[in-house]
């Protein structure tokens, strides 16, 4: 590799001095059992990944096609029964709609919002700072939190209900989170709330990086603002957009705090697959029927970080 | 033009203060309701300020939560100094000491950051249990620590990144070795990498839920956003008390955020995946 390379030259050119024949062959020797160090230092971290990350999603497969009902082991292989029943289930059919709402609903105002509020903070904005450090705290505040406070501000005969009441706009009225249909979309208004913030700074950080000389340019060329967002900045800032459709695609998956603070309501209308695996495997001890879920949102997930590692082995090679 | 002008700075403003309020309320809602003493909190006049300030409902959840709290200290300091003790040197192998497959290696890494968890609950569980530490708070230390190695070591490895090689080959021809380079070239200058990675480790560990309900199974060994969500439920009408118990959980993140939200913002974006 390129780096082990340069270190015998280093080694060369440095030794050339005092010892011209034996001192560099002793470096470089010496170098390369540095490099052994490393990788000997490396290994319990390697060590753990493999097992933790690789085996343990390889043995959460295996436990999604054994049978294994009950809280005792039970490693008897039964194919595709597990997923084919699984499939079948009600709660799980109604866990994967709300997974594509959920994913629609947060990452939809996340991005928007994210944008929208860094934009109008790169506007040479009085107090930027203080904007910033409050768009961004939610972040702090951790899922459980966040679907406490938000449970009473979307309580239907109270919080948000009551406030519009006040100030006379009834018609924003709703049912939130206890709506049997469209539960799943207020869940995301919290988690929203919650994420926004990180999207926003993601995005100040792009906008920060276009040249005033590029917007320079395109106004002298007569670009009124919405073709300078249309044409220039949107484009520019596709990497930003990349990666905030990857983190909150994740967190769309792998939704647990809020659900569990908010129960699966009626029908189901605020369950999610992670909360759903939660409960068969730890509260009905339906270890197989867990893994089925379990799989699915690693299979879900893989979606995500393979389009992922293939932009960064992208900007790597750059 | 500058009526214009004036009006289009207005309505930047306006939407900026809206959001501001938006983001605000809940911490406003948590904030005037733990101050109410218990006749005045109703459910009606939830958005009615506190006649006086009394701390009935910030003491009632304190009683329930202190001890969880602790243990959420007992959890998120040693595996945050931990962790990115463990990220630091593994940031610096991936940076410094470059092999054949170590950035593949480092791309397999990665992948345990969008791993949803559930996918590894069940064998997490078994082995802990193999391991004597299923129930204890060694194991979420434990878990929390072997889950931090790749976001500790993608953000070492990029500040490590960014330092010239020159200065590790000049240390190498004074005589460092692998040991040699991290202590006195690399760690003097890591200070802040190290708060960026502290910072986050604590962020995360002590706002986890799932990790702390899985791996400990007695409500008294639980961290304090577990206690706060069994509060939910034990409490269900003493909504003053969910509503201080989950103020006291957000503190010290908010405090850490409020006192260096500097290394908290660079932490954000070495935390947005990008290598």
């Amino acid at each position: 590799m390129p780096v082990s390379r340069s270190n015998e030259a280093a080694a060369t050119s440095g030794g050339g001095h005092a010892a011209p024949v034996r001192a560099p062959r002793r470096r470089a020797l010496r170098f390369r059992g540095d490099l052994a160090i490393a990788i000997v230092v490396l290994m319990p971290s390697i060590v753990a990944v493999a097992i933790f990350i690789y085996f343990f999603i390889a043995y959460t497969f295996y436990v999604s096609v054994v049978k294994w009902p009950t809280l005792l082991p039970d490693y008897t292989f039964v194919g595709l029964k597990n997923w084919i029943n699984m499939f079948q289930d009600m709660r799980f059919r109604i866990d994967m709609r709300n997974l594509a709402l959920y994913a629609l609903g947060f990452m939809t105002q996340c991005i928007v919002i994210g944008f929208l509020l860094a934009s109008l903070l790169d506007q040479k904005i009085k107090s930027e700072a203080v904007f910033r450090t409050i768009f961004i705290f939610p972040f702090a505040v951790s899922g459980i939190v966040t679907g406490v406070v938000w449970r009473w501000l979307m309580y239907p005969s109270a919080g948000l209900n009551q406030l519009f009441g006040l100030v006379g706009l009834d018609f924003l009225k709703s049912k939130w989170y206890t709506d049997p249909t469209w539960g799943i979309l207020a869940v995301t208004i919290a988690s929203a709330w919650q994420f926004s913030g990180y999207v926003m700074a993601l995005y100040l950080a792009g906008l920060r990086g276009i040249s005033h000389e590029l917007k320079e340019a395109a106004a002298i060329d007569g670009a009124n603002t919405w073709q300078l967002y249309r044409r220039i900045i949107i484009p520019l800032l596709a990497p930003v957009t990349f990666t905030a459709v990857v983190l909150t695609g994740m967190g769309s998956i792998r939704v647990f705090d809020i659900p569990a603070v908010l129960g699966t309501g009626a029908a189901f209308s605020t369950d999610a697959l992670a909360f759903h695996m939660f409960q068969l495997t730890f509260q009905s001890n339906k270890m197989s029927s867990g893994a089925v879920i379990a799989s699915v949102m690693i299979i879900l997930a893989g979606f995500l970080v393979g389009p992922y590692l293939a932009s960064l082995q992208l900007e790597e090679s750059q | 033009m500058t009526f214009q002008r004036a009006w289009s700075r207005g309505a930047i403003y306006f939407v900026l203060i809206a959001f501001a309020a938006w983001y605000l309320m809940p911490i406003y809602l948590m904030l005037i309701t733990g101050m109410k003493t218990f006749d005045q909190v109703n459910i009606a006049t939830m958005w009615a300020l506190p006649r006086g300030i009394s701390l009935d409902g910030f003491s009632q959840a304190w009683v329930k939560v202190a001890p969880n709290f602790k243990n959420s200290i007992m959890i998120t300091v040693p595996a945050a100094v931990i962790s990115a003790f463990i990220g630091s040197i593994n940031g610096y192998i991936f940076a410094k000491w470059k092999f054949r497959g170590s950035n593949t290696l480092f791309m397999l890494f990665l992948v345990g950051m969008f791993l949803p968890y559930q996918g590894i609950l069940i064998p997490l569980v078994q082995t802990l249990m193999a391991l004597g530490l299923y129930g204890s708070i060694v194991g979420v230390i434990f878990v929390h620590c072997i889950f931090g190695i790749p976001i500790t070591a993608l953000m070492f490895r990029s500040y490590f990144a960014g330092i010239p090689n020159e200065l590790v080959d000049a240390a190498k021809i004074d005589g460092c070795g692998f040991f040699g380079i991290y202590r006195w070239i690399l760690l003097p200058i890591a200070f802040p990498a190290f708060a960026v990675v502290l910072i986050w480790q604590f962020t995360t560990i002590w706002n986890d839920y799932l990790i702390g309900l899985v791996v400990v199974s007695n409500p008294r060994l639980a961290p304090v956003n577990v206690a706060v969500q069994n509060l939910a439920g034990t409490y269900y009408t003493q909504w003053q008390v969910q509503m201080s118990g989950a103020l006291i959980a957000a503190l010290p993140t908010i405090i850490v955020y409020l006192a260096l939200g500097k290394f908290f913002m660079r932490g954000l974006l070495a935390g947005s995946l990008k290598g």
